[in-house]
């Protein structure tokens, strides 16, 4: 099988610059994508964009060195979580044209060479179906998208690596041995640190092309090279066999039923379906799969409608026959047709066909009920998952203590699924902070807030950290409480150093209202006063 | 075949042999997809005054009693969410000794948030929400349908049209505070639980002093 290889070059400055573009308002000027950027870990480039190169910005400069050369260099930090969220849909878009794509890592994909299809206008093969994916990934966003097919994965790889952008190299049935030869041992350094390793090392042996490196006996490699090396030399022969582990389930475990004569009422429909759907249930589980998400197919005598519903745990026969009917009336009313039972009139377009497919498979262990409980983790990741899809990806959050002395420096709210980075360690003193009980609500944008003396003058706080009246009345929102008890001030400076704007000098107090509430208010030299957090 | 009586849980080493059976019996019958009603671990605070059960919808009127009731499950080891909450205190929560790193929260779900809840209901045991509005007695439904399905509790901080139980903090005074000294301590409350056609139980409870309990 010929194995087609998707390579989108600098994938990490790629989608840390959508990120950028993605994260902007309308009306700020549009991002330029081509604009020269860096990925940066440990201060020193990991990846940069063709546009940096051409300024002179290497792989492993520091970042000051990059910053010379170009100094509006967009600087990025690196994140294999961002790399991999904006590769989705890039996979999603190539999965729409060709399906049983397998992801080898973010920004390189690999599938099988689709061959004869696509051929138009005289232009056949796997050249006119890179055009017709090249096509489809501009339409997504990517513009830098390059094809590489060959017998085997490795050198699909490689061809993808020579080709122009959005280009096509296709190495011959049965040349792979051949290209890989002429191809210099540089390109061992995309292995990582291993490969940069052995390349250096063969250069200064004296050999150039991997055709002499492939040219030496096995068992000498394996003795002078060790396990990296007969890897290496073995992938160079050109005769690895590539199985690729595709992310789409092979289509025999779907299911159909065609119905003849046409049926016209969807109580019917749900009623023949029944046993198909147990034999789809029963197929995934000879398997020891269940389905999480299902594609039910509908064809008509005029018309086709296609659904996929989204189990939150697993579809069973009885699920499926339920979506079906859910479908099928929902597919009616849009097309004119009606169920009988609600209306009494028989449907206009009979029911030629159901089919089901499954869209996501996954371990039947993982979701089976434990009598001793357990197994929940993997579920709770699944449906957060689902939420993530209904309102985003960052609206769902795990909180997280972190060190600070108000409350709001105090936590942190990470996104679910990315690892918390750059936290304050909890466990300093912190002088300054608040002891005893912490406020229940914590306001991200704190609200304004008024505190009075007796005579109705505002409460401010001195340079020397003094009350300049004892507060009497407060005022959180629009109404006006009498103040019952209150302590403080707590005076903090700090962030000032982050420039104007940020932090400066404040004053934290308690305030206990006579209704028995309490709150968390801040005084600020710059700003006045607000609410931090209420004792709710 | 099997009694619909209240099966207790607690840990289940501290269970003598007859409670375990009775536990166990209870999961069976969760397992097989019959009505089954378990208890969840609640918060020693609350204890005798309200015991959540699967599948019910609880109302409170305040966040700290919101944290309260999910933070029983947490310290039981399970998972808890938290819905709709945009001013979500942590350090509060981790007070409470609600686990955080099986907290999820989702502090803005917006219009979608009844999807939200059914989607978290199915997976977690505890879900605080804080409903944006009024809430109609359909959507109410919804979500209840899906609580009896899953062995799911929703504790919802505002108005719900129907639940088993609605738990109110009345007349609190702070403790440790007066006028422009000491700070706020200790926090006595008088919970009033309605519901359930009885008559509202009473009782005076002492809220944290800021110690990891």
């Amino acid at each position: 099988m010929r194995t087609m290889v998707v390579w989108c070059p600098d994938w990490s400055v790629t989608a840390g610059l959508l990120e950028l573009a993605d994260g902007r308002d309308e009306d700020d000027p549009p991002h330029d994508v081509a604009a020269p950027a860096v990925v940066l870990a440990n201060n020193r480039v990991v990846v940069c964009n063709a546009t940096a190169r051409a300024e002179g910005v290497r792989r492993g400069q520091r970042r000051r060195d990059a910053q010379a050369r170009c100094p509006d260099v967009v600087l990025l930090p690196a994140s294999p979580d961002r790399d991999a969220r904006w590769f989705e849909p890039v996979l999603a878009a190539v999965e729409e044209v060709r399906p049983g794509v397998a992801p080898l890592r973010p920004g390189l994909m690999a599938l099988p060479a689709p061959g004869r299809f696509f051929a138009r206008g005289g232009v056949g093969g796997e050249e006119a179906a890179a055009a017709v994916l090249a096509e489809h990934l501009v339409d997504a966003g990517v513009w830098d998208c390059r094809f590489g097919a060959a017998d085997d994965l490795y050198a699909a790889e490689r061809a993808a690596r020579r080709a122009d952008p959005q280009g096509c190299l296709v190495v011959p049935a049965g040349g792979s041995a051949e290209f890989l030869r002429g191809l210099p041992v540089t390109v061992l350094a995309d292995d990582g640190p291993e490969g940069a390793e052995l390349a250096d090392l063969l250069r200064r042996l004296g050999l150039v092309l991997l055709g002499d490196f492939a040219a030496l006996s096995p068992a000498s490699v394996s003795n002078r090279f060790g396990a990296y090396g007969v890897e290496v030399w073995r992938r160079v022969q050109g005769e690895e066999v590539t199985r690729l582990a595709s992310r789409t389930p092979p289509p025999e475990l779907a299911c159909e039923i065609s119905f003849e004569p046409p049926l016209d009422s969807a109580e019917a429909v749900t009623f023949s379906v029944r046993t198909t759907a147990e034999r789809f249930v029963a197929g995934l589980s000879e398997r020891q799969l269940v389905a999480t998400g299902v594609r039910i197919e509908a064809e008509f005598e005029d018309g086709v409608s296609a659904r996929t519903w989204l189990h939150p745990r697993c579809f069973t026969s009885r699920d499926l026959v339920d979506r079906v009917h859910w479908q099928l009336q929902a597919g009616m009313a849009s097309s004119g047709l009606r169920s009988r039972k609600s209306t009494g009139e028989t449907i206009t377009s009979p029911v030629t066909l159901v089919r089901f497919l499954p869209d996501t498979v996954e371990p039947a262990g993982a979701h089976v009920d434990g009598l001793w409980g357990g197994g929940a983790d993997d579920q709770v990741v699944r449906g957060v998952a689902r939420v993530q899809a209904m309102v985003g990806y960052d609206a769902v959050r795990v909180p997280v203590r972190q060190g600070g002395r108000g409350p709001a420096d105090r936590q942190a709210l990470v996104p679910w699924g990315e690892r918390p980075v750059g936290l304050r360690p909890v466990d300093r003193p912190w002088p300054g902070r608040l002891p005893g009980p912490a406020p229940s609500r914590v306001f991200a944008e704190a609200p304004e807030a008024e505190v009075v003396d007796e005579a109705g003058v505002v409460v401010a706080v001195t340079d020397r950290g003094r009350v300049t009246g004892e507060p009497w009345r407060f005022r959180v929102g629009v109404h006006w409480h009498p103040v019952a008890a209150w302590a403080g001030p707590w005076p903090v400076d700090e962030s000032w150093w982050l420039g104007p704007g940020s932090g400066g000098r404040a004053a934290r107090f308690q305030v206990v209202g006579v209704d028995g509430r309490a709150w968390l208010l801040r005084w600020r030299s710059a700003g006045g006063w607000e609410v931090e957090g209420a004792y709710d | 075949m099997f009694e619909h009586g209240p099966v207790s849980v607690h840990p289940l080493e501290s269970l003598d042999a007859a409670e375990l059976v009775d536990h166990l019996r209870g999961r069976i019958q969760a397992l097989q997809g019959g009505p089954t009603r378990l208890a969840v671990p609640t918060h020693p605070v609350l204890e005798g005054l309200v015991q959540l059960r699967t599948g019910g919808v609880y109302a409170v009127d305040s966040a700290s009693l919101g944290m309260a009731l999910a933070a029983g499950a947490s310290r039981a080891g399970e998972w808890v969410g938290f819905a709709g909450w945009d001013d979500f205190g942590v350090e509060a929560a981790h007070q409470w000794g609600i686990d955080l790193s099986r907290t999820v929260l989702v502090p803005a779900p917006g219009e979608h948030w009844l999807e939200v809840t059914a989607a978290l209901v199915d997976v977690l045991k505890v879900v605080v929400l804080r409903p944006p509005g009024q809430v109609d007695a359909k959507s109410a439904s919804i979500l209840d349908a899906r609580l009896r399905a899953r062995a799911g509790v929703l504790v919802v901080q505002g108005d719900w049209p129907r639940c088993e139980l609605r738990l109110s903090a009345e007349r609190s005074t702070w403790l440790g505070i007066g006028a422009g000294r000491g700070r706020l301590r200790e926090r006595h409350v008088e919970l009033v639980a309605r519901g359930g056609g009885r008559v509202p139980a009473r009782a005076e409870v002492v809220l944290g002093d800021g110690e990891v309990a």
